[in-house]
């Protein structure tokens, strides 16, 4: 029983990862006022870089930082078209995962000469974590490199939204773009730098999916970024309530697998997370109230 | 933040002396051209030459009666989806949920057609009832929730799209035939007949008549936006909520009549494949055409006929990218289409900024 419990604990903790990573990189977009529906397409472009650096470089270190950058700079697009040019936040979303889809397999073709996937290439190595290590089924995932840093990185993302004059700066981008301007910032550097970081998050996800699976495949992010957005909503657009509504989605993913052909409908369980998500934004779930100007582009002659 | 009242503002500009251009018309070529630059960097990239691939595909999709008939029938869905955007849009929302409208119009429309016993003047136009109320059933729940709720449509009809794929592959458990992901096949009585039946040029093609209810469709939704009452309320709401709410308009209402209607035009965009063309539903038949119509809207700018001259123009692509396969990877046109997409909104942006720079 109890090793059961630890094997679903595991799984869940398992698909969990790449969904907290990208939903608290979501927040960070948002929080300063810029829809990201890019998650999709900024994790499938990561997923790539990772495995081209892991191919061409030869060190999977240096395919994270890949992963990372090529995040970013997908991120980077988002901005430059939302924020500098100012156009629709939505739509450059969905254009940009339409873009990552193509733009992988273009290149999966070209380089791999393989329409559905990479060879294999290396993960990141496992850490030296001690005796913790040794947990049942927990512990080869303690060992793993992104395990421990998105943990981390939970307490750190509300320490900077909700502790430092940057992360103040970025909410106060989100809710009352003028009334930042109105104190000297710029409306948008900041935002700006909360799409940026949205980008490195969302790219160590990319990185975890590649790494875990040794391989792209085409299309291998399959909606996680959707999931990822409707956990940050379900979590308030909050850095660890985002972490915990993607704990709750990746337990009902584990346990829809546990179930599979035991007789339990569990292909309806897929469908939880997005009815969960509609009764959240339609406020039965307590208020999930988006941040005041989100999806505004922020015009300084009609401020 | 209230604006000041115009009378503090001190003396208004003087309105330019001659009109000026409206710059904007020209996004959406602007945005197919840079595309076009843009990929045919990428061709280059990979050793091809931009002018061959390009001619290829012009020549396949449009030079011969089966090209012509394969990119109408690529069009066809294109027509639904973007027509349901177009719709949605004029009315002030954004429906990113037609994929899923599509979908479950198509599953509606194979049910019927396999499983009610009807005789043939009945049954094709009963499955084409059950497609549209399927699609309208689908977008009428995201209407509902803003009226009622004020909750976002974008984000709650993406997770209706999923909750569709979901419920489909649930109910495929028990629907579908053994060891496939399709429906059985829909009674004869059903079917649309094809396109080259009347217009043997387009031999072998599966371009069917469904593509001209979408042109009735179109021509339709003209008149119901353009010289109806009701019509003319949803514009008023699309471009400014508050001023249909003053003029009367019972807003909440017209939030759920458009996008309901939204959904059953995207329902109906099912039935191209599930009537006229495979006679059965197949899990993931819509393929991301839902999602296109978003950018069929965009460059269509929310009009009907430049919706079609739009379903046309990327039916034309998603067609042109199975021949050019040989040459360049087919998702070369997948990657034109996401650039298209972003070069218009982008153009879009810039040039009505420049607009209103130069008009102040």
């Amino acid at each position: 029983m109890l090793d059961a419990l630890l094997l679903f604990a595991a799984a869940t903790l398992r698909i969990t990862v790449p969904y907290a990573l990208a939903a608290m990189g979501g927040s960070f977009s948002e929080r300063g006022g810029v829809v990201c529906l890019a998650l999709e397409g900024i994790m499938l472009n990561s997923a790539l870089a990772y495995v081209l650096g892991a191919w061409f470089l030869h060190d999977p270190w240096l395919a994270l930082l890949c992963a990372v950058l090529a995040g970013v700079a997908t991120a980077a697009l988002h901005a430059l078209i939302t924020v500098t040019f100012r156009a629709d936040q939505i739509t450059s979303g969905i254009g940009l995962n339409l873009l990552a889809a193509g733009l992988t397999r273009f290149v999966l073709v070209t380089v791999f000469h393989s329409s559905s996937n990479s060879p294999r290439v290396a993960g990141l190595p496992d850490l030296a974590v001690g005796p913790l290590a040794s947990l049942p089924a927990l512990g080869p995932l303690f060992a793993t490199p992104l395990v421990p840093l998105t943990l981390a990185l939970v307490p750190l993302s509300v320490w900077v939204q909700h502790r430092t004059p940057f992360g103040l700066r970025l909410r106060a981008t989100g809710e009352q773009p003028a009334a930042s301007a109105a104190l000297g910032l710029s409306v948008a550097g900041v935002r700006v730098s909360g799409v940026l970081l949205c980008g490195a998050l969302t790219g160590l996800a990319g990185a975890w999916l590649a790494s875990e699976q040794h391989s792209f495949t085409d299309g291998m992010t399959s909606g996680r970024g959707y999931i990822a957005i409707a956990a940050m909503i379900v979590g308030k657009w909050h850095p660890a309530g985002s972490a915990a509504a993607c704990l709750l989605f990746g337990a009902t993913e584990a346990a829809q697998i546990a179930l599979q052909g035991s007789g339990f409908p569990s292909a309806l369980l897929q469908a939880l997370p997005y009815a969960v998500t509609m009764l959240a934004l339609a406020g039965f779930i307590g208020h999930a109230r988006p941040p005041k100007a989100l999806g505004r582009p922020y015009d300084p002659e009609e401020a | 933040m209230s604006s000041p009242a115009p009378a503090e503002r001190g003396p208004q500009p003087e309105p330019p002396r001659r009109t000026a251009f409206p710059l904007d018309a020209l996004s959406p070529l602007v945005a197919v051209l840079l595309a076009l630059v843009a990929g045919g960097v990428l061709i280059a990239a990979v050793g091809q030459s931009p002018f061959e691939v390009y001619g290829l595909l012009v020549q396949q999709a449009l030079g011969t009666g089966y090209g012509v008939g394969q990119t109408l029938f690529k069009a066809t869905p294109l027509v639904f989806a973007g027509l349901s955007v177009a719709l949605a849009f004029r009315a002030g929302l954004f429906n990113v949920g037609a994929e899923g409208q599509m979908y479950l119009g198509g599953f509606a429309a194979a049910l019927v057609g396999a499983y009610v016993p009807l005789p043939w003047p009945l049954l094709l136009p009963v499955a084409l009832l059950a497609a549209a109320l399927a699609g309208a059933l689908w977008g009428a729940v995201p209407g509902l929730l803003k009226a009622r709720f004020g909750a976002h449509e974008v984000i709650n009809t993406i997770m209706l799209n999923f909750i569709a794929f979901s419920l489909v592959a649930w109910a495929g458990q028990s629907l579908f035939v053994r060891a496939t992901v399709r429906t059985s096949e829909v009674r004869s009585a059903a079917w649309v007949s094809r396109l080259d039946v009347v217009l043997p040029w387009l031999k072998g093609s599966p371009a069917n008549l469904t593509l001209l209810l979408g042109v009735v469709l179109a021509l339709a939704l003209w008149l119901l936006l353009f010289r109806t009452r009701k019509g003319y309320e949803w514009r008023v709401l699309g471009l400014n909520p508050t001023a249909a709410e003053y003029a009367g308009v019972r807003t909440r209402v017209a939030v759920v009549q458009s996008f309901a209607l939204a959904g059953a035009i995207a329902g109906l965009g099912g039935t191209s494949f599930v009537l006229g063309y495979k006679h059965w539903f197949e899990q993931d038949f819509t393929a991301g055409a839902g999602f296109m119509g978003i950018a069929v809207a965009l460059i269509g700018r929310n009009h009907p006929v430049g919706v079609l001259v739009a379903a046309l123009f990327f039916g034309a692509l998603a067609y042109g990218g199975l021949v050019v396969n040989r040459f360049v990877p087919a998702d070369i046109v997948n990657v034109l289409r996401a650039l298209i997409i972003l070069f218009a909104i982008s153009a879009h942006a810039l040039f009505t900024r420049w607009a209103k720079q130069r008009a102040a």
